[in-house]
């Protein structure tokens, strides 16, 4: 028998125990920008004020309307934005168009940090990056580059290689053109599908561009977006001469619990909420193929 | 180690269930579960198995977590009370109990399920030794000895007596509230009916089915096989299988809302369904091949990969009694020890 039967017959625990994980706390929207025809930045903070919780890059939490559902979103700021956390949203199905009906000053239940996140302080330390992102999947990567951004002595060359639909589905545009791309050090490469008319810059998909580009191997890659994009993409950086360990990506499959129990979001033994969501490419090529 | 006479045993349940709340096997409509006993109840601690596993004294099949009211754009959350009474589960089986252990690993892991954590804390297990093992059972398969129950408390009935015996802290709690009905006895008492217990095992079909090459190093190997295509074919997923599982612990979060506030309830799911891993965005698992799969997958290699090699199955046997098309654990393991080529591993040792 377990240790959690040790104890004896008669005892008042439950009276002062913390709260269980599951249960969220209440956040407050304090602000919303329009990212996107259909990308919503949210920002979230506690009902009295600051921040409900700290996090690393790449972890995530649940965001719970009551009534409507609960999910999974990636944290889009970084911990070195003191003033809130961010969740850039895509309308996409029940929880997220409710989300988007949303204004600032309602509230909305959050709980996290969960998962791991990308190893910024350790493995990535001093190394040169490449990020990769296509649509949203610009949301996961913001937390990291901007925290690279404002610890700039602790990396070595930054390049930004960014693409989604149209000029209009440029997630955090405004960001990147104004801030991102005026750091010195710093290379920001948009593309966009289509070619439109007030569209100056490259048209092309993520991974052609990728190739064109032709980036020396001496980098580390950060991948994330469509799982179409993904498979490319990783096919084009293994033929510029990027091993699986110089690749990070992250994974997303369907969550309840957020902390391995529920049962829903495992690959083979790994559970994408706690093992995850940020995974080594060398990591997930052990895995069954099975996300 | 203590006795008394088979006769005491209403008292005997009497005199706990006066005490505390009692959960014990009781016969309702045809059919034997665990649940709150009381004067009038039917307690059946003969029938060898209930129908449904007892882990929803644990982990009930639905419960709420928290309740939140809307008041305009403001939210008020209030997180359920955790179980703070003490409580007693009479008449576990081997199996069962150590499908608790399997079920601990899992909601005691850090960040523990308090909920759960909560009524392992206030629950206090009499395992009941099991005197005639049918067919369908197979716990030895997995190191478990349906004579030698454990637990707080280890109960034998043989035809006269009742064993009583005290195995933890919580145990030696609970006989002192007893203790008016009980007498000194001899473990040696007990030697002969333990053998006649193993005895019956050793007749039974699926005891000795051998668990080899079932382990985490064979993930890949096995996720691979073509059998699981031609294994999966008769699965209805109805779910029967997880829901009798005493061990399966997959959980769904949802809303029920009354017209006032919001219950976040949760409650027991399968990873048999179509949607289980639906998202907006797309479902890893499309087939149920894949998703049949998943959960011998799940109980014979990945439980196993993420604690210390122990199984995810306890052989209880319910699966293999309740599945509609006759599919189940026992048949899978078998059909990959008849294909790996080698008369003399894995399967039903003759």
């Amino acid at each position: 028998m377990s240790d959690a039967t040790t104890r004896n017959g008669e005892c008042s625990c439950g009276k002062n125990r913390q709260k269980d994980t599951l249960v969220p706390a209440v956040g407050i929207i304090t602000d919303i920008r329009q990212e996107t025809p259909d990308v919503k930045t949210f920002c979230v903070n506690a009902p009295e004020g600051g921040k409900l919780f700290s996090h690393m890059p790449g972890q995530c939490a649940m965001v719970c309307v009551p009534g409507v559902g609960e999910a999974m979103f990636s944290i889009t700021s970084s911990p070195t934005n003191r003033e809130c956390q961010e969740f850039s949203i895509k309308s996409c199905g029940e929880l997220t168009n409710y989300l988007h009906t949303m204004e600032a000053g309602e509230e909305i239940l959050v709980r996290g940090p969960y998962g791991n996140s990308f190893p910024v302080d350790t493995e990535l330390k001093g190394k040169n990056l490449l990020f990769i992102a296509g649509g949203i999947g610009l949301a996961p990567l913001r937390s990291v580059i901007n925290y690279v951004l404002d610890n700039r002595e602790d990396y070595g060359t930054v390049d930004i290689l960014y693409g989604s639909r149209s000029a209009e589905d440029l997630v955090a545009r405004k960001e990147i053109e104004e801030v991102w791309d005026k750091k010195e050090g710093v290379n920001v490469y948009l593309t966009i599908d289509r070619p439109q008319d007030d569209w100056k810059g490259h048209v092309g998909f993520v991974p052609a561009y990728l190739k064109e580009l032709e980036f020396s191997a001496d980098k580390t890659a950060l991948v994330c977006g469509p799982p179409v994009m993904i498979k490319f993409v990783l096919e084009a950086l293994h033929e510029m001469g990027f091993s699986s360990r110089q690749i990070y990506t992250t994974l997303e499959l369907r969550m309840k619990c957020g902390i391995g129990k529920c049962g829903r979001c495992n690959i083979g033994s790994k559970y994408v909420c706690k093992d995850g969501p940020v995974f080594r490419c060398d990591q997930i090529d052990e895995l069954p193929d099975e996300y | 180690m203590f006795k008394t006479e088979k006769a005491k045993l209403p008292a005997l349940l009497e005199k706990i269930g006066e005490a505390r709340d009692l959960i014990v096997p009781v016969l309702r409509c045809g059919q034997v579960n665990f649940e709150l006993w009381e004067r009038e109840s039917q307690a059946d601690l003969e029938t060898l198995k209930t129908s449904k596993s007892p882990k929803d004294v644990f982990f009930p099949q639905s419960e709420t977590l928290y309740s939140c009211i809307r008041d305009g754009k403001k939210i008020s959350v209030k997180a359920e009370e955790l179980r703070d009474r003490p409580f007693v589960v009479f008449g576990m089986k081997s199996c069962d109990v150590k499908a608790l252990e399997v079920l601990d690993r899992v909601f005691l892991d850090e960040p523990a399920d308090t909920y759960y954590q909560a009524r392992r804390e206030m629950g206090t297990v009499v395992s009941l030794a099991c005197r005639e093992p049918e067919e369908t059972c197979f716990c030895r398969a997995f190191g478990i000895d349906c004579a030698e129950p454990e637990g707080d408390v280890a109960v034998w009935m043989t035809d006269a007596s009742l064993y009583w015996k005290p195995l933890t802290e919580k145990g030696k709690a609970l006989t002192g509230l007893v203790e008016d009905l009980l007498t000194d006895a001899g473990e040696s008492e007990l030697d002969e009916e333990k053998e006649n217990i193993r005895s019956v095992c050793d007749q039974l079909p699926y005891m000795d089915l051998s668990l080899e090459g079932w382990n985490p190093e064979s993930l890949q190997e096995k996720f691979d096989s073509p059998l699981w295509e031609e294994l999966y074919r008769p699965c209805l997923a109805c779910g029967t299988c997880t829901f009798v599982c005493p061990t399966c612990q997959c959980y769904d979060i949802k809303d029920f809302d009354t017209g006032h506030g919001v219950y976040r309830y949760r409650c027991w799911d399968s990873c048999m369904y179509s949607d289980f891993t639906m998202m907006a965005h797309g479902n890893n698992r499309t087939s149920q091949m894949q998703r049949f799969r998943q959960r011998f997958m799940h109980k014979l290699i990945y439980y196993p990969a993420n604690y210390g090699g122990m199984y995810s199955c306890v052989g209880c046997g319910r699966c293999v009694s309740k599945c509609p098309s006759s599919l189940n654990i026992v048949k899978v393991i078998k059909k990959f020890a008849e294909s790996s080529g080698d008369e003399g591993r894995g399967g039903v040792r003759p």
